[in-house]
């Protein structure tokens, strides 16, 4: 199932699929975005946008409207191309990153099998890390392309950045290959399902009940925190938006941009949280899984209900996307709630941190766990 | 790996991409000039004084290059790490483990010197 389907009808349903993602991902920023102006309302003790529509929720709406009425503004020494191109090309990292995350179970509808991602990637890591890492490039085209300082200064802080943290989160992402075996997320999550089991040092422990789940956070603990700090910095989020600190920046590489192309950077933005999101839950706590029932549980329960193998599938798969998006909901919060409770760090201080202290704590944790796992099948304790 | 679908739906997204901008010049209009300042760049309110060759601290660069450094080191293990188990199960363990025990001193050793020799300080 790595390539995309055999018969035309598959290639179809997989290709129509792909788009709903990515429309998907589109669709949920708006959401977010409210979502985050409303929580910073309550967070500050103020109301947020409730105006417009029930909860404020057309607000949304009406702000797409007038970005859409926004007249299309380039500066005269800017480069065109460059200016154009930047906000096109900051949709694209996220949202192809993003697809080869899991998101639930395969459904399988008479003979075909989909998936319920864009594509299965066998490297999935090293491809997510590396396709979401070109979101530099759009960074630097769009602060070279303004010519302004600003934008010049932005992009060049914001590409530094992202590049530094990429090395502990790099390194983080090694102690969950060590433990796991694999490049593969669909194979994590199946490892990640059951009771919580360790064998080594000659004995084997399995929880005693079914609710404690084997999830990677217990035994990555550090390489949790690390990933999850590193990915604040991967996606310019408070307390690490130095790329577009208000203070010194105006607003950093998009300082020239207006209307729809602002827009566009903003995808890009929440889209790197959604894949970070993502990652922490298919690295750390379980995927798709569900604490105390395994897939083929569900499966069965599905098919004591309906009856029907294709109506067992479609129950299971749609359990297990709920079981995703809750995890996947509670991260993104924690990065909203984050974004309106620290304050923003100095530039020296931000670098200080990725290289004197998250790589080294990271580099640690690659030991530990590489000495860990070497030690357990060696000795035998008692 | 599924080239054909990760082809189509980077297509895909540059035209739906393209298709927003346009929209958007086609709804919003082209920024009329209305006068010389509108159309400059945005300088605190003061005259523009841009020059394209903008001075940059040299930090970035180091930082730039330090990251590249690193960042090989770091794939490097990525290898090592997918086949640590089945090095271990089959036997070839100790060795696979001192190997990276080198590669990881020597990569603590050159992280080390270069804090020490103040290339990754922002201060001054």
């Amino acid at each position: 199932m790595s390539s995309m389907g055999t018969t035309t009808f598959e290639i179809v349903i997989n290709l129509v699929k792909t788009v709903l993602i990515f429309l998907m991902m589109v669709q949920a920023v708006p959401i977010l975005v409210w979502l985050e102006r409303r929580g910073s309302g309550f967070i500050q003790n103020r109301f947020g946008p409730n105006r417009v529509g029930p909860l404020g929720l057309v607000q949304l709406l009406a702000d797409a409207v007038k970005f859409l009425n926004k007249e299309d503004f380039v500066p005269d020494k800017g480069n065109r191309f460059l200016f154009y191109a930047a906000p096109v090309f900051a949709l694209i990292p996220a949202a192809v990153a993003f697809m080869a995350i899991p998101m639930s179970t395969p459904l399988t509808v008479g003979d075909s099998t989909f998936l319920i991602q864009g594509y299965e990637v066998n490297i999935g890591i090293v491809f997510i890390l590396g396709i979401s890492a070109m979101a530099v490039y759009t960074m630097l085209m769009a602060g070279w392309g303004s010519s302004s300082k600003f934008s010049l200064m932005g992009a060049m802080r914001a590409a530094a950045q992202v590049i530094s943290y990429e090395l502990a989160l790099g390194l983080a992402i090694v102690g969950v290959i060590l433990v796991y075996g694999t490049f593969n997320l669909t194979e994590m999550i199946v490892a990640q399902q059951g009771p919580l089991r360790f064998s080594g040092f000659g004995f084997d422990f399995v929880a005693p009940t079914a609710f404690l789940p084997n999830w990677g956070i217990f035994f990555q603990p550090l390489g949790a925190i690390l990933l999850f700090c590193a990915a604040f910095a991967e996606s310019n989020r408070l307390p690490f938006d130095l790329a577009e600190g208000e203070a010194e920046l105006v607003a950093g590489f998009h300082t020239e941009y207006g209307g729809f192309k602002m827009l566009m950077f903003f995808i890009g933005e929440y889209g790197h949280m959604m894949i970070a999101a993502g990652l922490m839950t298919t690295f750390y706590f379980g995927g798709y899984g569900i604490p105390g029932w395994t897939t083929q549980e569900v499966y069965a329960a599905g098919l004591s209900m309906f009856g029907n193998e294709t109506a067992a599938s479609v129950f299971n798969t749609a359990i297990h996307f709920l079981s995703f998006n809750i995890k996947f909901a509670i991260f993104l919060w924690i990065f909203i709630h984050v974004r309106w409770t620290l304050p923003r760090f100095r530039y020296d201080q931000l670098m200080d941190i990725g290289w004197k202290t998250m790589l080294p704590w990271a580099l640690f944790n690659t030991i530990l766990t590489a000495t860990v796992i070497f030690l357990a099948s060696q000795y035998i304790i008692g | 790996m599924p080239l054909g679908g990760i082809i189509f739906i980077i297509f895909f997204i540059a035209v739906f991409g393209v298709i927003l901008i346009y929209l958007a010049r086609a709804i919003g209009g082209v920024a009329k000039r209305t006068s010389e300042a509108k159309m400059e760049i945005y300088e605190c309110g003061i005259p523009e004084m841009e020059k394209k060759d903008t001075k940059i601290s040299v930090n970035f660069y180091l930082t730039a290059i330090l990251f590249i450094l690193f960042d090989i080191e770091i794939i490097f293990m990525y290898p090592w790490a997918v086949n640590f188990r089945e090095f271990i199960s089959a036997g070839a363990g100790t060795y696979v483990f001192i190997s990276m025990a080198i590669f990881l001193a020597i990569f603590i050793y050159g992280l080390w010197w270069e804090i020490k020799s103040k290339a990754l300080d922002w201060e001054n």
